[in-house]
Parts: C-alpha cells; structure tokens; sequence
C-alpha cells in the first residue's frame, strides 16, 4: 500500500497550486464514496449487529453454540476450501492460456469462463440436479455405486465451485494482460522452464491480482445461497450450509439467532480480509528489502 | 500451439487444464439442462418465452441490472480510485468492507435491505417522504443489485490502478496537463478494459440475481416480477421444461452481454498492441 | 528471497488441495456407507410451518420406536416450500415420509413413480391427522375494521398475502376468497373475478412464502391483515400480544397430507418405521403434539380439549367446492389461470 502512495505523491507534490482544488477533490472523492459504503453497506451491517444483539449476549453465544450451527459452519468451511483450491489451479491456468497465447475463440473461451456469473444461481442449481438428480440418465449408474452427489455434500461442493469458478480466473487475467508477454518471452527464449517462468516472473507480477481472487472466491463460497439452497435438500445438520441454517433460523421466527449466525459469516468475513492485508504488509516489506 | 511461433510454454498444459475443468463443472452440466429442455417443440419455446409476461419480466430484470451495473461502475471505479490513490484514516476498512456482498449470503442481504428500505425502516422513512417508495418497487430491486454487484467493478479496476505506472502521469503532470486533463487522456484509457469488464460482471451477475431481490421486490406480477421469479413459479408447477426455457433464454441474453463486452476489450487490445 | 516465500506458499496450497481431494473422495462413500447401512437414519420432508411440530413430534417418536423396537435411528426433518419439497423428492432427495401442504404436491410426486398412485386412501381422513384453516390477523383494536372478507376489498385495505404462485399456503388463501364470493354472487364467475381481483389489487407485496409474509407484516409493519394459516397467526399471537385473528364467515379447511414414499422405503428397507411414524401422528399423543402446535386434531377427544384455541368458522373443503386440487390447480393457479388473468391488463 505504501509502495503506491509513493509513486502517487510525486505527481502530487510537483504541483503545488493544484494543491488546495486537489486537497478539496480528493477529500469530496473519499466522502462520497464513503457515503454509499454507509448507505449501501454499513447500515445492513449494523441493522445485523442490533438484530444480533437484541436480545443480549446470552442468546446470541446460545444461537452460536447450538449443534446445528457448527454442524453447519464446517460443512460452509469444507466446500469453501474445495472450491477455493480448485478455482485457484483453474485460474490460473486460464489466465495464462488466454493472456500468453493467441488462439482462434478466444473470445468464447473468455466468456464460457464468465459464463457462471451469467447463470443465475438457482439455475445453476438445477443444472446438477438435471445431471446428477433423479432426472438424469445417469441417476441409475450412480445409485448402483452407492454415490450420491446432489441432496449430499458433493452437491453442495460442486455448485459451490460453480458459482465462484470465474472470480480467481477475473482477477488475474486483467493484471497479466497489462503485464504483457515481454519478460516470459525473454525469459524463454534464454532457455527458462515453463515452471521456472511462472514462478519468477509472472507470479510476482500478478500477486496482487491472485489474492483479491482467492478473497473474492472465498467470500462468495462462504456466503453461497441461491444454488446450494437447490441442491442441499436442507436436511438439518447434514446437508445445512451456514447460509441454508440462518434461512432455517429465519423461518422458525427466530430472528435473533438468525443474525448472530449472519454475523459469524460476517466476522469470517473480517477475518479473510485481516488475513489478506497482512499478507500484503509482508509482502511490501520483502520487496523493500530486494530493492 | 507451438506452430503459431508462440515462445511461451505451458500452452497444452493449461489448455488441458481450462478445458476439462470447464467441461466438467459448465459445459456438462449446461448441456444436460438445454437437453432437457430441447424435449419440447420448437413451437411451445416460442409460445413460452415470448408469453408478454416473460418478456415484462425480462425487461425488468435487464433494466434493473443495467441501472445497478452503472452505478456500480462510477462508485466501483471512484472507489477504486480513492483506495488506490489517497491515504486517509478508515482506508483499510473501507478496502475491506467492499468484498462483504460476497460473504453476506444473499438472502441475509435481501432481509437488511428490505428491513432497511421498507416504509418504516431506517432509510425508507426518509426516501418515501420523498415520494420515492424503495421497497416492493423497480427501485427496491435495483437497490438490492447495486448491493450485490459493489465489488466487482471496485475489484477489477483496483489492482490495474494499483499497477499503473506512475511515470506516465508526472511526465503528463510535468509537460503541465491538468489533474482532470491527465485523469482522461492518461489514466482513463488503461482502466477502460477492467472498467468494462467488471461492468459486464455485475451486468450479468444482476440479471440472475434471484435470492437478496425476492425479499425487496414485492413480486407483483407485470410490475415488480423478475425473470428469476418466473423461472421459480414455473418450477413450482412442476414444468421443468418451460423453466429450462425461460432459464435458457436468460442465459442466451447475459452470455451475449458477455460476449460482446469481451469481444470490445480484445478489439482494444490489439488495437492498443498496434 | 521472494522465491523461496512463493515455493512455500505452492507447497502449502498443493497440500490443501491434497487433503481436498481425499476429503471429496470421503465424503462420497461416507454417502454411499450411509444408504448401506439402511435405516439408521429416517427423512421427512415437510413444509415451512411444520418445522416446530415436527421439531417436537420426532423427538418423542425417538423415544417412541426405541421403545418398541430396541433400533436406534435419527429422525431428521427437512423444511422448505411445499412445492420446492415436493421436487427435491422428485429430483432424489431420499424422503422416507413427506407432510406436505397441499395434496396436489403429493400427487406430483406420484406422478413421478415414488409414491403409489392411492396414496390418499392409505391412512384415514384423506390422509391429512391434522388440518388447518385461513383467517385474518389484524393489529391490536383491529384499527380499520375488518370482520370478513368482503372488508379486504376494501379501498382502504392493505393486505399481505403470500404468492399463490410460489407458495402452498397462498394457493389455500385464493380458494378462500375466491369461495366466499362465489356464495355472495351466486356463482357469477365475472363478479367473483372482479372481486377478487378487487382484493388482490390491495396486496402490498406477495411474498414467495407464507413465513415471509408474517414476517413482512409482523417485522416490518407492512399493510393491515395478514391472510394467514391459522396455526402461523396463533404461533404470531403466542409471541406477541400486539396483534388479534379476526374469523372471516367461511374459510376452507386446509387438509396438510402425509404419505410414505414407497420407493424409497422398499430400497432402504424402512417401511416399517414410517408406517409407525404415520401412524403415530394419528394416535391421542401425536394428535395432541399437533394440536399444541396450533394445529386442528382429527382426534374429537384431543379437539375439545383444545377448543378454545380455535376461533369457531364455517369450513369447506376443497373437494367439495373445486372438485379437488388437481382441478382446482389447473383452474386457477397454472399459466392463463384465474389468478393469471386478474394480473392481465
């Protein structure tokens, strides 16, 4: 974070009549965004916050401890792992093919990558319900090996990587694109391995891109609802996600014990993001020190 | 891929990779859908997905999405920008908060938003006193969109701003282009292909949306009934293959979004490459 | 430097995924150990407001089975809409039981070959152990005056209703309706159109369930009555003094079926168990279970007991005034049905 404000105050600073307009715009900028974080964000989160906390801290610790709700926590923690592992090797897998090579359909092949962003979660539910449901041709053959995929944990982990597949793919293809193909072309034409490129050149030039990724696909997986509601069958403490549980709590009119348990998601949430920016801070130091 | 005179390695490795991922988790389980729709004759899709009330809730959905996706591209990129460029006290929250669409599940999202917007919540109080009624309206649902799509424009253009080099803009600085002059001829142009392509995201991402806008949308048919809504009442009545239709169609239009807005960044690119 | 960190970092994530994978692989036959190992486990698959009902009854039913046949097995509930249960079973979610709310979800699960066509007939009284009605909830005072549903049309009224679209519960709301004006015009199907299009057009909001909708009314304050299932405006009146039911003239009698879904039992082998389970809910306790939770037990013995509970109406029920729920469905509720055309402009 420091590295950039370095490079930005030298414009800043060479200017020094624009000094008091751009002191005045920038402040006006920040407010304004700060403004639609509070109205767009900050007061569902603290509407949440008061619900949780309606009705003391005893009910809302007893909302959390519940069987249930843990049952539910580490199966939201299993497939977000699942998916965020995966979702990263395809990621970056993709970047590389679409930003180093040209190739014709490239463009379908962009989209076909988007295309999880375009189904609409709930549909993307019914299509593992058409292909592994009761429905499908193949229903037979997976019932004769005892493998049940949707209405069980697989389901859940599938659609869950559905939803997020595009979002660690999106975050790097824009840095790698703005990377061009310079360095990697040098560094294989001096006779450097595909892995060897990879890791010391286009790693480290994409880094940020990669983490917003894995936080933006994690953040999605924990909170997935939509699709997972379709393939779960929400059958309490098997197949109830974090999110599916505080429907449940929803529906029972227990209000307070529903938003305790959105505000766990929240503070994994926070936790995530705590995570990221010391890592980042980490990262800024070691690059300081091979300068 | 070799004999394209490509020195890069790694070409049928990753190919291979995309390929089958995509295969497995998009293209097998899309075809099994558009499969089990194909059933039905050419004639009853038509009949289906042209019905006046479908087409209302296309229009709705697309309008809503287009509204939010614009919004969400001038405070994503304004965000963007003061996240990158400024240091100010409550940053990192602020950098942090953008991402909690995502982890707040949609319906808990929905529930604070209509509690929020509805006649007697927090902030609907003050908007219907200006005679704008939030909730159960086209406003209500767009509302709930821009929600949900916050982080994508923010997202996409942050790490391309973060990465732009800085010597461009003091040399525009230096040769005594003004702040607002270097903003559009410099910056401006190198943040348009993440700029359209996170526009495109919460786009698309809106015209599915179904969980956070069922609670804000009144559902009120031929007003407030979005296409996802549709899809679920056909499902309710156990018609699988006018859902897959209606389904089908949707996907149709957003996979089109994409794939024009896509096809608009690779023209720019090679034509930046030229 | 930086290598050495980003040689770390791939090892570390090559781990995980490691452990993803077996994790994956576990899970699929720790399932397949599950459908084994038969009837440790037993599924039923209700709808949203049964949830406290059934929460209570398997708890007793526990004890109940153990008791009489020394097998240990878990009793697990899954709720949701109606209609989106009724196709989870179709689509292989493995209902060993389902309650549902209309008997037109079960016939579509029939209709796919999981339950025999008969269904109906299988337990007494149209296999429904309990039943429900449709009255008003008002505010406290009942400010605007509501006593029927005449009242509802109003020009002054708003209603929260649920959508009969998406929701088993609303379907049951519009017959209601849609019955007391065909008595009041004497079956003149032009006015009993226009009268409750009349109604509908008072709606504030329809929302997808009937529990959203008591919360959109309850929680948020939106409109004046709540067309609701009895037994959710009596749960809302136990919690909070701030509101009464108000019986309209004639409401339907809403008749909740049970059936046990005979492909999946014979696969598992728990027929036994969820014959008992059915039958249990017949028997003095489990009419008393449901009876607790708001529901109208068949059982004369456990309804006087209970009678003050339930505000007195005149019923009908729905084979005899639209001829069954398959007709009734076709009629008013799919694609071009009177409920369509009150919408159309």
């Amino acid at each position: 974070m420091e590295a950039v404000t370095k490079l930005a105050k030298p414009v800043a600073g060479s200017q020094s009549r624009f000094l008091k307009t751009e002191t005045i715009v920038k402040w006006s900028l920040i407010l304004t965004g700060a403004a639609f974080l509070v109205v767009m964000m900050i007061l569902p989160l603290i509407l949440i916050g008061v619900e949780a906390l309606g009705k003391g801290w005893n009910a809302y610790l007893a909302a959390l401890n519940e069987p249930f709700a843990r049952k539910a926590l580490w199966l939201t923690a299993e497939a977000t792992v699942l998916s965020v592992v995966s979702n990263t090797i395809f990621g970056l897998a993709a970047a590389w093919l679409l930003t180093k090579f040209d190739f014709r359909g490239k463009t379908l092949l962009g989209s076909i990558i988007d295309l999880p962003f375009a189904v609409s979660p709930v549909v993307a539910g019914l299509f593992f319900i058409m292909l592994f449901g009761r429905l499908s041709p193949f229903y037979d053959t997976l019932q004769a090996y005892h493998i049940a995929v949707v209405f069980a944990v697989p389901g859940i982990v599938l659609a869950t990587i559905f939803v997020t597949l595009p979002f660690i793919a999106r975050s790097i293809i824009p840095v790698m694109e703005g990377q061009g193909r310079d360095e990697e072309e040098a560094a294989a034409l001096m006779g450097a391995s595909g892995w060897r490129i990879f890791w010391q050149i286009t790693l480290p030039n994409i880094k940020w891109g990669l983490m917003y990724g894995i936080i933006l696909c994690t953040a999605r997986a924990m909170g997935e609802f939509g699709a997972v509601s379709v393939v779960s069958g929400h059958i309490r403490g098997k197949t109830n996600t974090l999110p599916l549980h505080i429907e449940i709590l929803y529906n029972e009119y227990n209000f307070t014990a529903a938003f305790a348990v959105s505000s766990i998601l929240v503070g994994l949430a926070v936790l995530v993001l705590i995570l990221r920016n010391f890592v980042e801070w980490r990262m800024e130091r070691k690059d300081d020190h091979e300068v | 891929m070799g004999r394209t005179g490509q020195v890069i390695p790694g070409g049928h490795l990753t190919m291979g990779i995309v390929f089958f991922y995509l295969s497995l988790l998009v293209l097998l389980p899309l075809s099994a859908f558009v499969l089990y729709a194909s059933d039905m004759s050419g004639q009853d899709f038509i009949r289906q997905v042209t019905d006046y009330r479908m087409v209302h809730g296309y229009l709705l959905s697309f309008g809503c999405a287009l509204a939010a996706a614009i919004i969400n591209a001038v405070f994503g990129l304004l965000l963007a920008w003061v996240l990158v460029r400024y240091d100010f006290p409550g940053k990192r929250l602020m950098d942090g908060l953008i991402d909690l669409p995502f982890a707040l599940p949609t319906a808990v999202a929905g529930i604070a938003l209509t509690t929020l917007y509805v006649e007697t919540g927090w902030l609907g109080r003050f908007f219907y006193q200006l005679g704008i009624p939030t909730a159960f309206s086209a406003v209500g649902i767009t509302i709930a969109l821009v929600f949900v799509g916050i982080p994508f424009v923010a997202r996409s253009v942050q790490p391309v701003l973060k990465d732009l080099d800085g010597s461009l803009e003091e040399a525009a600085a230096l040769l005594g282009a003004g702040k607002f002059l270097t903003f559009r001829k410099v910056i401006l142009p190198e943040l348009i292909t993440p700029l359209v392509s996170g526009f495109a995201l919460a786009f698309s991402r809106g015209i599915g949306e179904y969980g956070s806008v069922v609670f804000i949308a009144g559902n009120v048919p031929f007003e407030t009934e979005i296409a996802p809504l549709l899809i679920m009442t056909k499902l309710e009545q156990f018609d699988y293959q006018a859902a897959a239709a209606v389904a089908i169609v949707m996907l149709a239009m957003s996979l089109l979004v994409l794939l024009v807005l896509n096809g608009y960044q690779r023209y720019r690119l090679q034509r930046q490459g030229a | 430097m930086m290598k050495k960190w980003w040689k770390a970092a791939s090892l570390a994530l090559g781990l995980v995924a490691a452990a993803g994978l077996f994790a994956g692989c576990g899970d699929e036959s720790a399932a397949g150990g599950e459908d084994g190992k038969a009837a440790s486990e037993f599924l039923n698959v209700s709808y949203d407001p049964t949830r406290e009902l059934y929460a209570e009854f398997n708890q007793v039913f526990t004890g109940e089975w153990k008791k009489a046949s020394g097998q240990d097995i878990e009793f697990r509930q899954s709720n949701g809409g109606s209609g989106k249960q009724a196709r989870s079973v179709i689509e292989g979610l493995e209902a060993d039981v389902v309650t549902l709310a209309l008997a037109y979800d079960v016939d579509e699960i029939a209709q796919a070959g999981l339950i025999e066509k008969d269904w109906l007939k299988k337990f007494p009284d149209n296999s429904a152990p309990y039943t429900s009605t449709i009255v008003f909830l008002v505010r406290k005072g009942n400010p605007k005056n509501i006593h029927d549903w005449d009242d509802l049309a109003r020009d002054d009224v708003k209603i929260v209703t649920p959508n009969p679209k998406t929701s088993g519960g609303a379907r049951w709301n519009y017959l209601a309706a849609w019955e007391y004006a065909r008595e009041k015009f004497n079956g003149d199907e032009g006015q009993v159109k226009a009268f409750v299009k009349k109604l509908f057009q008072n709606v504030v909001a329809l929302d997808s369930g009937a529990r959203g909708a008591t919360t959109s009314f309850v929680q948020r304050g939106q409109g004046d009555v709540l067309i609701a299932w009895e037994n959710e405006a009596l749960i809302t009146l136990k919690d909070s003094p701030d509101y009464e039911i108000v019986a309209p003239s004639i409401s339907i009698l809403a008749e909740p079926s049970v059936a046990i879904v005979d492909k999946v039992v014979d696969k598992k082998g728990t027929r036994k168990v969820a014959e008992a389970y059915i039958n249990y809910l017949y028997s003095p306790e489990g009419q008393e279970i449901a009876a607790k939770n708001f529901y109208r037990p068949r059982n004369k013995a456990v309804f006087e007991k209970y009678k003050q509970q339930f505000p007195e109406l005149k019923l009908f029920t729905i084979d005899d005034k639209f001829g069954g729920w398959t007709k009734a469905q076709k009629e008013h509720f799919a694609d071009g049905g009177t409920f369509d055309q009150i919408y159309k402009k």
